[in-house]
């Protein structure tokens, strides 16, 4: 074993499933001088995976999970440490047999063979389970057992032999050293250790629930909490006794109980997603020597667990009292959540510091490579953007946030969790200046990085009598849950009057100084080298082309820039920005989000309505589309932006926070004699954009999507260097795999007579339910579904193999396990209202 | 004056008792000995020479079968006629049973277990708490002061000056209640129930570093290659890894090998109690730090399922070879 | 039929590093949990093997905060009928008011009709350390009592109890009522079964207040035994120390076959 050396190319801190697959992609990719650390002994430095349950159920309603979850599995099994056993999941409930239809949708959606069985078929391969305790389940053939530390052994091990890893166990760190450069960023330079200090340039935080105490070190948060999850052991059970090997049954995860039971050798194993959220923080998990069995192996709290024993007792009576079996092993494990659910993978705002934590075993090889990837070629094959630590708002750095989150969340780790579900805990973090206004409005807010967004106002409600049908109403609770008919109500008015839209979430920073143009224009795809009042719209690419954001920026002066980006990701953008930066000493980027609220104004009469406010020059000649200007509106400068993602006449206007309400109020009360209503993000995020066939990063847009694919390429490509620059100009070259392409439902009725709606993820199948796939091996699926009322359609968006990319092609979309048939009304970004964007000027 | 209940075997004082007494004298007074049952000559002379100034003795038939109620009517006997304030014995079963009876029967607190005392009035003692883990410091406040002495608390020292050790019988007065609870028969030490741990040679010995029920396989080979036997801690046998009667420990065997050999054992306290007699100990650990390593003769740092695999091959080698 | 009545605490595991609470008054098991020492742990399996022999009923009896709800349910899962709680801060309480708080619930238990011929404690908790509980409470109550036995057998209102003394196996045969302490080592402890927990779950325990003030421990504080110099020859480290293992083995004679 060796000591730990003076200098590394890279540190690896930890060597639990993600430490150790880090190492092993890292030399695999060509990394030399690779030191690998972890303050407990090997081969089980213990951590949660020494404690992990190592079961695996591949289908998640994230494509990116599942993704990671398929090379895992892939990887295991080259490593030949997987073992299949199918896997069920139980529905005790109706509600659960329509949550497993939906499951299924993902299934067809990700690939992965899965069906719905009665419980006659559970018995026949769990013979022990008793069927009067449930209705239904979800059959995976594909699930399987891992043996998570000798795949870690072999990775390491793997990267050893290539002399490229020198692993050190039994050394702790105990600090992280930064330096800053010329353009204000921090960079890593120095961990040190109980052992000594190692310097180096880039250093990985792979320590799972030890990852918060360890990023404190050098400032950065990376926001996830210990939390248990109990576990239980019981026999030796006879049934299970009599057959070889570690797992010969399927693993049963009872979904209405929040429990699983997985069989584990001679026992069964029965853990628990039941009980109360039990959390932890990193400094309070005890040393090796204070912890009984292991640090992540806490006292089990019996009082805890009680109900779920029952429930399972209930499931498998026969088996679990058997005669001589007993507990013998119970305990209260520590796991990784976030307060999204999501890992926490890449490099976090301290340059050359990576972060790989919040883990889980079935994801665990996949995030290595991913990871690996990324730090070798600034991006994964697999798009991790939902797991990005950059993504973090200063609100969510809070470990309180964390905590609050996870506490409501865990229960829902088995839970049905409809796909616009809002969190409940630690909200209002973030409250525009026109939120008391929006209250009174009747507002039913959604969540958007920590600000309180209006998705609709009931003060709208009175339009549903005028519009009547148009809204397109929903019969289905599922479908509706989470929904108003007002939305559809709020965007007819705006498309026939104007709509004003509160966009106070939108992240905006300045780029100043004699780099700024170089810095954005390396950073941007569009020509950013445009005269001074010009508005850009452009896409963001990480070096193969794949999209990191979509984003506008104005050109305020010759050195000065500001970029307006969505909230969800604009934390991830600022750092794309801040990595560009040209490290001259003098350009900077300001976040300018808590300075400048944004109002949108749009529709037919959005002109009329603003210049009744101003004296400014607001016409088409005056101010023209894609500009940008200051004006007054009723004697408040305000930063007019002439652009627009409803397809309508208008502008976004960038007010300073203290005169936003004010601002707010004037342009509502000048707009009522026009017809102008407030407009929630209901229309601005869905029902506008879509019918505009506008996409959105995070549903059409994505790490593993092209410009071409997504039908979003221009005549030119600008000569000044972007990041993605070469992968951009090769993709022109080449014939598209995938088309994104927009569809409308024919036909919504289903079996039981309703009218169903689709929300999104769901498979789009040929006619008669045939799969496609596409040039990447992808079988089509939902990106974004919704109405869109101006032209009477339910619209959805989904990526096709291009000889199925055909207008008027008839195809078919399964939702809850029926078909519903659907026709391509459009294969490119042509929209389908107002192809001619006559209504935009 | 300190008075001390001495226990007697067939190698005269006991070695705990010898400590207690040593103990005993650093207290400052002098020091009385009370003994229940036989007394030979040899006995009488360590007393002596322990510094012991007269032996309150106490025979009869009362005290033919042990009774714990009876001899604490012997102590408290001696008591009077010593006119002691202070009351030792030794930690063993026999003087924590019998200094509890006293304590109860005199209405004073009693100190276990302890390693040293400071001051009078109050007495402030430390005594081990926690099977030795940790320490507490207690007040001793009555008279007289009951407090048993832990084993190697001191290192038994003859005093400086014999004492006379004038042997004097005491006069107890038993009672029938005493004598309810007593020895009714005793027969030959209990049969090892532990496979010949206890009288062992060589014992290999395995801990929560074995990982699971399963990974036992190399350290039952190592144990068969050296002719050993297995012994291991509470954890293994609480996780139901292996059966209870090998583990080594306060509470389980307490061994006393030429060589041991702990793998994966971090040498929590419980189990020191039961190996610290142990000739020589080699220790295998993954941490350098545990305390089984750095009470250890040698020590090899490494996961014992590689270390032991490698041993077991080199042992192998050089047979063959 | 016998009714036993087994007396436990909750104590912190200390099966790993001892730490101490802040205020240096207790042992701190937040990371290692609690449990019911080894000793007790036997005599509630005792305590199951007597009522399980003859019919008797078990009751579970503990001295502490609401958390020792635990031990008892425990107890309770692995053969115990019924579960007494004084509920009561355990640190506050020396042995003899712990003898003072069992022999209360003794006397109104007994009072109420339910006698408890036998009570099993054990031998010393692995806490506190204190060797006397058992004797102290016999006094209460005027019973006899043996201390320190690992096996407990009743037949015709006579308790037999055996365990090592310094001469032998020894053996005490003694009416009841009676108190017994255990040592562990003469039986094994049972797991709790999945039905036996859940049987547990349902048994409605008897809460009690402290019978009197405490007097308390005397304790003054507790502390952490200074580290012991190490002398320890490292052979090496991984696989690659095994000749210098098998070098030691030799040196030593153990090796010789």
């Amino acid at each position: 074993m060796a000591t730990v050396p003076p200098t590394a190319r890279v540190v690896v801190i930890g060597a639990g499933i993600v430490g150790n697959s880090l190492v092993h992609h890292l030399a695999r990719l060509g990394w030399r001088d690779i030191v690998q650390i972890d303050k407990g002994p090997l081969p089980n430095p213990g951590g949660s995976t020494g404690h992990a349950s190592n079961f695996i159920f591949p289908v998640d309603h994230s494509r990116e999970i599942t993704d990671l979850t398929l090379d895992s599995v892939r990887q295991y099994k080259e490593m030949g440490v997987f073992t299949e056993s199918g896997g069920f999941e139980l529905a005790r409930t109706e509600a659960r047999m329509e949550e497993l239809r939906r499951r299924m949708s993902s299934a067809k959606a990700w690939g992965i063979e899965a069906h719905l069985v009665d419980p006659a078929f559970v018995k026949e391969k769990v013979p022990f389970i008793e069927t009067d305790q449930f209705i239904g389940a979800f059959w995976t053939p594909s699930v399987g057992v891992v043996d998570s530390l000798r795949a870690g052994t072999i990775m390491r091990e793997s990267a050893l032999e290539t002399g490229a890893l020198t692993v050190v166990p039994t050394v702790e760190v105990v600090g992280l050293d930064t330096e800053e450069d010329g353009a204000g960023r921090r960079r890593i330079t120095r961990v040190r250790t109980t052992d000594g200090d190692i310097e180096a340039e880039t250093v990985v935080i792979a320590c799972g629930v030890w990852s918060p105490k360890i990023g404190d070190m050098a400032g950065i948060s990376i926001p996830l909490t210990p939390a248990v999850h109990q576990m239980i052991s019981v026999g030796p059970c006879p049934q299970l006794a009599e057959q070889e090997g570690e797992i010969s049954f399927p693993i049963v995860r009872d979904m209405d109980t929040f429990c699983y039971e997985r069989q584990h050798g001679a026992d069964m194993e029965v853990g628990s997603y039941a009980h109360r959220a039990i959390l932890h923080e990193p400094e309070d998990i005890p040393s090796i020597e204070q912890a009984k069995l292991s640090p992540t192996e806490m006292p089990f709290t019996s009082d805890d667990f009680d109900p779920q024993l029952e429930q399972a007792y209930e499931l498998m009576p026969e088996l679990l009292g058997a005669d001589g079996a007993e507990m013998r092993y119970a305990i209260n494990g520590l796991l990784s959540l976030t307060c999204d659910g999501s890992p926490i993978l890449g490099e976090s705002e301290v340059r050359g510091l990576w972060t790989a934590a919040a883990v889980w075993i079935k994801e665990g090889p996949g995030v290595g490579r991913a990871v690996a990837e990324w730090m070798t070629h600034g991006h994964p094959e697999i798009d991790v953007n939902a797991s990005d630590v950059a993504r973090f708002h200063q609100h969510q750095k809070r470990r309180e946030h964390t905590r609050l989150r996870t506490t409501e969340a865990f229960i829902k780790t088995y839970g049905i969790i409809h796909p616009s579900e809002q969190y409940e805990s630690d909200r209002e973090q973030r409250l525009s200046p026109m939120h008391e206004s929006q209250k009174k409005l009747g507002a039913f807010f959604y969540e958007t990085a920590g600000w309180e967004r209006p998705h609709w106002y009931e003060s709208n409600a009175h339009l549903l009598e005028v519009y009547g049908d148009a809204v397109m109403p929903r019969e289905h609770e599922w479908d509706s849950r989470w929904w108003s008919p007002i939305i559809n109500a709020e965007h007819l008015r705006m498309r026939e009057a104007a709509g004003v839209i509160d966009l106070s979430a939108f992240c905006i920073f300045d780029i100043e100084g004699p780099g700024a143009l170089e810095s954005v224009q390396r950073t941007c795809v569009a020509q950013c080298d445009v005269a001074v009042g010009k508005v850009v719209y452009t896409p963001v690419l990480d070096a193969r082309g794949g999209f990191k954001s979509d984003l506008t920026v104005m050109r305020l002066g010759d050195d000065h820039f500001r970029v307006v980006t969505g909230g969800a990701h604009g934390m991830a953008d600022r750092k794309s920005f801040t990595d560009q930066l040209v490290d001259d000493g003098a350009t900077r980027l300001t976040d300018r989000t808590d300075e400048l609220s944004t109002i949108g104004l749009w529709g037919p009469r959005a002109r009329d309505i603003l210049a009744s406010l101003t004296s400014d020059d607001v016409s088409d000649a005056g101010f023209g589309f894609l500009t940008c200007r200051e004006v007054q509106v009723k004697g408040t400068p305000v930063l007019a932006s002439r652009i627009s993602y409803v397809g309508e006449l208008g502008w976004e206007l960038y007010v300073p926070m203290d005169a936003a309400a004010g601002v707010w109020e004037t342009l509502l009360e000048a707009g009522s004699s026009h017809g102008a209503v407030p407009v929630g993000i209901g229309v601005y995020g869905t029902t506008g954009r879509i019918e505009k066939g506008y996409r959105a990063f995070g549903f059409e847009l994505d790490g593993e999507r092209s410009i071409v694919e997504a039908g979003m390429q221009r005549p030119k490509v600008k000569t000044a260097d972007f990041v993605g620059r070469e992968a951009y100009l090769r993709q022109r070259e080449e014939a598209p795999r995938t088309v994104l392409c927009t569809m409308t439902v024919d036909d919504h009725t289903s079996a039981s007579g309703a009218k169903r709606y689709m929300l999104g993820g769901e498979p789009i199948l040929t006619r008669d339910g045939g799969t496609l796939t596409d040039g990447h091996g992808h079988h089509p699926y939902v990106t974004t579904a919704g109405s869109a009322p101006s032209l009477g359609k339910h619209v959805l968006m989904a990526y096709l193999p291009p000889d199925q990319a055909v207008i008027g092609n008839q195809l078919a979309v399964s939702y809850m396990e029926e078909l519903y048939p659907v026709t391509v009304g459009s294969v490119d970004a042509t929209p389908l209202l107002d192809p001619a964007n006559e209504r935009i000027r | 004056m300190t008075l001390v209940l001495v226990e007697i075997d067939a190698g005269g004082v006991i070695e705990v008792s010898r400590e207690t007494l040593t103990f005993a004298r650093s207290l400052g007074d002098l020091v009385d000995a009370v003994v229940v049952g036989d007394l030979g000559d040899a006995a009488r002379d360590q007393l002596a020479s322990y510094g012991v100034r007269t032996v309150h003795h106490a025979t009869g038939e009362a005290f033919d079968a042990y009774a714990g109620a009876a001899w604490a009517a012997a102590v408290q006997a001696g008591l009077r006629a010593s006119g002691a304030t202070h009351l030792l014995a030794a930690g063993t079963p026999r003087g924590m049973e019998v200094l509890a009876h006293v304590a109860a029967r005199e209405d004073v607190p009693m100190a276990a277990n302890v390693l040293s005392a400071e001051g009078s009035d109050p007495i402030v003692v430390t005594r081990q708490v926690v099977g030795g883990a940790a320490l507490e410091e207690m007040r001793l406040a009555q008279s007289p002061t009951v407090l048993t002495v832990a084993g190697h608390a001191v290192e038994p020292r003859p005093a400086d000056a014999p004492g006379a050790a004038d042997v004097v019988d005491l006069a107890v007065d038993v009672s029938e209640a005493d004598l309810v609870a007593r020895v009714v028969s005793t027969e030959e030490p209990e049969p090892d129930l532990s496979g010949g741990l206890r009288s062992a040679r060589v014992v290999v010995g395995a801990g929560r570093g074995a990982g699971s029920a399963d990974g036992f396989g190399e350290l039952l080979e190592l144990t068969e290659l050296l002719d050993a036997s297995l012994g291991v801690s509470r954890v293994v046998t609480s996780l139901g890894w292996r059966p209870h009667h090998e583990q080594v420990g306060q509470t389980g065997s307490r061994i006393s090998p030429d060589l041991y050999i702990p793998c994966g054992i971090s040498g929590a306290i419980q189990h020191w109690a039961g190996c610290s007699s142990a000739k020589n100990i080699l220790a295998i650990n993954t941490d350098p730090d545990a305390p089984m390593v750095t009470k250890a003769t040698y020590a090899v740092i490494g996961d014992l399922h590689e270390v032991v695999p490698a041993i077991n091959a080199e042992i192998r080698r050089r047979r063959a070879g | 039929m016998t009714n036993v009545l087994v007396c436990v605490k909750r104590v912190p595991d200390s099966t790993s590093e001892v730490v101490l609470t802040d205020d240096g008054q207790a042992v701190d098991g937040r990371y290692a949990g609690f449990t019911t020492s080894a000793h007790e742990e036997c005599a509630v399996e005792l305590a199951a093997q007597v009522t399980g022999a003859d019919g008797g009923e078990a009751t579970v009896l503990t001295l502490g905060d609401d958390d020792a709800v635990e031990q008892l349910r425990s107890s309770l899962a692995v053969g115990c009928h019924a579960a007494t709680h004084v509920v009561a801060e355990a640190h506050r309480f020396g042995p003899a008011d712990v003898a003072r708080e069992i022999a209360a619930v003794v006397r109104e238990h007994e009072a109420a009709g339910r006698s408890h011929d036998l009570i099993l404690l054990g031998n010393d908790a692995a806490d506190s350390g204190d060797f006397q509980v058992g004797i102290r409470l016999a006094y209460e109550l005027g019973r006899p009592v043996v201390n320190g036995v690992n096996q407990v057998s009743v037949a015709d209102g006579v308790v037999t109890a055996q365990g090592a003394g310094p001469e032998g196996h020894e053996t005490y045969r003694v009416p009841l009522p009676a108190v017994v302490t255990v040592l562990e080592g003469g039986v094994e402890p049972r797991y709790p079964s999945v039905q036996g927990r859940m049987k547990a779950k349902k048994v409605a325990i008897e809460q009690r207040t402290p019978a009197t003030e405490p007097a308390g421990p005397d304790r003054v504080r507790l502390l952490l035994p200074p580290p012991a110099p190490s002398d320890v020859q490292i052979l090496g480290k991984g696989a690659d120390a095994a000749p210098a293992v098998v070098d030691v083995l030799e040196k030593l004679g153990v090796l010789s076959r």
